[in-house]
């Protein structure tokens, strides 16, 4: 036994707590926590503690080890922050769902077990739906239902893998998986689903940017850090990841361009980043594997930086398209200052976090021969400048003058922005402190005079494009639109089908009845003094209990069956 | 009244494009003057970062552009 405390407890403890305290108590609460919290994850020492018996299964809830540690500090660093940036926030329903989806990322690190991961991972789910539904509009209610069912699913995946998992190998406990048997197969499924896999991923650019703009900032560093945890926990050097990285870096650059809410730019931007991560992962060695771990330590920081900065957008102005901001640099000068750190980040440019982190995969890609990969992150490198580094502040800071005049936001949230954006710069101009965090060993030097001078180069030229496309007038136009992707299935397709089926059944089921009675008067014409007492008689078939019948001897069938 | 921004004045857009052009230059030339570490044989060419940044995107862009003829629909195309 030990004196740590399973770092989600204090967490679960305040979300009890915030209902009953106002003012600077709340405020005490809502920043002590990850504070003291954080300062306890440096104090525990590696191994197993907190052993808890269920129902005949032994569940380790506090497992520590390096990674653990590491994502760890990163979301309590991170709970800090957008607490910090939430606190002028009154309404009390929000600030209880943070504090238990946080407490439910770290009850996920920290899990020694597939139930134990299991149980948080859907306390993940059921605690953040909160933060799209406290957005209180009809949408809102809708794009809430639709994550809580993907979520959920994952959660179910992940069930029923473990449990197929336990059958092969009678243990629960967290360990590398193989491909292969179906326990592994669903294990993998459900991370996927949380990590945004393509194709399994629009629960994220739909879930995001519907979310109040302190919510998104939450959802953005939980969720998705969970799943790439898992992944570099359970399936390191898996090389489908590998492939399915380089895709997740490519495609939603093409949706981030033409995509109008700059909160889902940021949503299809955060998929990109992932798929760095999850190629790393895929990729397995030492390098690779810190690269992705500490880029998504990076991306938490910045991304949370760019959600905030949209965030104070979108609380100041109510808006957050691109097609009806600009020129707002005028009157939010800060902000746009802190938006161009965040930027300049996420886009890897030398002296910000994305450099240190970002080239470390790229660079294994490379050693490893995987060639093809190296030139589909190097092309998703461009495009994340340009359309996270150049068109997210363009469009809101600067572009055409929307007439839009107001000041920047409320200290509480400049000041996390501020605290986020230094992280940034340090990370990136000191990245020993991070380095020495990781996993393994570090032997990578990021800033080497090639790789500054090609990065460089890089995004240069990238933004010089930008200008020529846009001087030329052959860039896109902001439009208001919604663009196809592949949640069509679900959300038009799926119910457009269903309701074809129900008209097309009706029609059947008129067509037959009417056939039917026509053949019942056709048939009793002959025996007209009888006719009376047939149809009286019929009237007593309801076909509903025919179908009871029907149901009712098919199940003893099947009992007996399996009975005998 | 409100005090013009910087960029109201389109002197100083030009000025900040005109600075960004030379730095394009500057680390373009940078190449001239260094022994470069590479390990793929595309990194050991002249400018190879810059061209494909430029090109990169504006293949990003302009595929990105053609791909709204498919996918773009009204905004309230989901709630009909």
């Amino acid at each position: 036994m030990t004196n740590s405390l399973p770092p989600f407890l204090p967490f679960f403890a305040a979300a009890l707590l915030v209902p009953l305290v106002r003012g600077h108590a709340r405020t005490a609460l809502l920043l002590g926590v990850p504070l003291l919290g954080g300062l306890h994850v440096w104090e525990i020492p590696e191994g197993a503690f907190w052993s808890v018996s269920v129902l005949g299964y032994e569940l380790q809830v506090l497992h520590m080890d390096r990674l653990a540690r590491l994502f760890g500090i990163l979301f309590h660093l991170a709970a800090f922050i957008a607490f910090l940036f939430s606190l002028h926030v009154r309404d009390t329903g929000q600030h209880v769902a943070s504090l238990l989806y946080a407490g439910s990322a770290l009850g996920a690190v920290f899990a020694g077990d597939f139930l134990t991961l299991f149980i948080f991972w859907e306390l993940l789910a059921v605690s953040s739906v909160f933060l799209i539904w406290a957005r209180r509009s009809a949408h809102s209610f809708g794009t809430g239902f639709r994550y809580l069912v993907i979520q959920v699913l994952s959660g179910v995946l992940l069930l029923a893998g473990t449990l197929i998992h336990f059958q092969t190998t009678g243990s629960l406990a967290l360990m590398t998986l193989r491909l292969g048997d179906p326990g592994a197969w669903l294990i993998f499924l459900a991370f996927g689903i949380k990590a945004a896999f393509p194709f399994l991923h629009n629960w994220l650019t739909d879930g995001y940017p519907e979310a109040t703009p302190t919510g998104t900032v939450f959802l953005s560093a939980f969720t998705t850090k969970v799943a790439i945890y898992s992944l570099a926990r359970c399936f390191p050097g898996t090389e489908v990841l590998i492939y399915i990285g380089t895709l997740m870096t490519c495609f939603p650059i093409f949706y981030a361009v033409i995509e109008n809410d700059l909160r889902r730019v940021l949503a299809y931007s955060m998929i990109n980043q992932l798929g760095f991560m999850v190629c790393g992962i895929g990729l397995g060695t030492e390098l690779a594997l810190n690269g992705a771990v500490s880029h998504a330590f990076n991306d938490v920081i910045f991304k949370g930086l760019l959600f905030m900065s949209m965030g104070a957008v979108l609380h100041m102005t109510g808006r957050i398209n691109g097609s009806e901001l600009g020129g707002l640099y005028k009157t939010m000068p800060i902000t746009t200052g802190l938006c161009i750190v965040g930027a300049l980040s996420i886009s890897a440019f030398p002296l910000f976090s994305g450099f240190v982190s970002k080239s470390m995969v790229m660079t294994a890609a490379l050693e490893q021969g995987y060639e093809w990969t190296w030139i589909f992150l190097l092309f998703a490198s461009a495009g994340v400048f340009h359309h996270a580094g150049i068109k997210i502040p363009f469009f809101a800071f600067f572009a055409h003058d929307s007439g839009i005049r107001v000041h920047d936001p409320p200290p509480n949230m400049l000041l996390a922005m501020g605290l986020a954006a230094g992280l940034c710069i340090g990370i990136g101009t000191y990245p020993w402190w991070l380095y020495g965090l990781l996993p393994m060993p570090v032997s990578y030097h990021p800033y080497d005079l090639t790789h500054v001078i090609a990065q460089a180069q890089l995004l240069f030229f990238s933004a010089l494009a930008f200008c020529w496309l846009k001087l030329s007038g052959l860039y896109p136009p902001e439009l208001p639109s919604v663009n196809l992707d592949a949640e069509w299935v679900y959300r038009k397709l799926g119910p457009n089908m269903a309701a074809w089926a129900q008209t097309a059944s009706q029609t059947a089921a008129d067509h037959i009845t009417s056939t039917f009675t026509r053949w019942i008067h056709a048939m009793s014409g002959p025996f007209s003094h009888g006719q009376e007492l047939f149809v009286r008689f019929a009237k007593t078939w309801p076909t509903g209990s025919m179908v009871q019948w029907a149901v009712g001897l098919l199940c003893l069938i099947l009992l007996s069956y399996y009975l005998t | 009244m409100q005090r013009p921004g910087l960029f109201d004045n389109p002197q100083n857009v030009k000025r900040l494009l005109r600075i960004f052009f030379a730095l394009c230059g500057v680390v373009l030339l940078c190449d001239l003057f260094y022994d470069r570490h590479t390990t793929h044989p595309w990194e050991h060419l002249w400018g190879f970062f810059a061209l494909f940044g430029f090109v990169a995107c504006v293949v990003l862009v302009l595929v990105a552009k053609e791909m709204r003829k498919a996918v773009m629909r009204r905004e309230t195309y989901y709630d009909e």
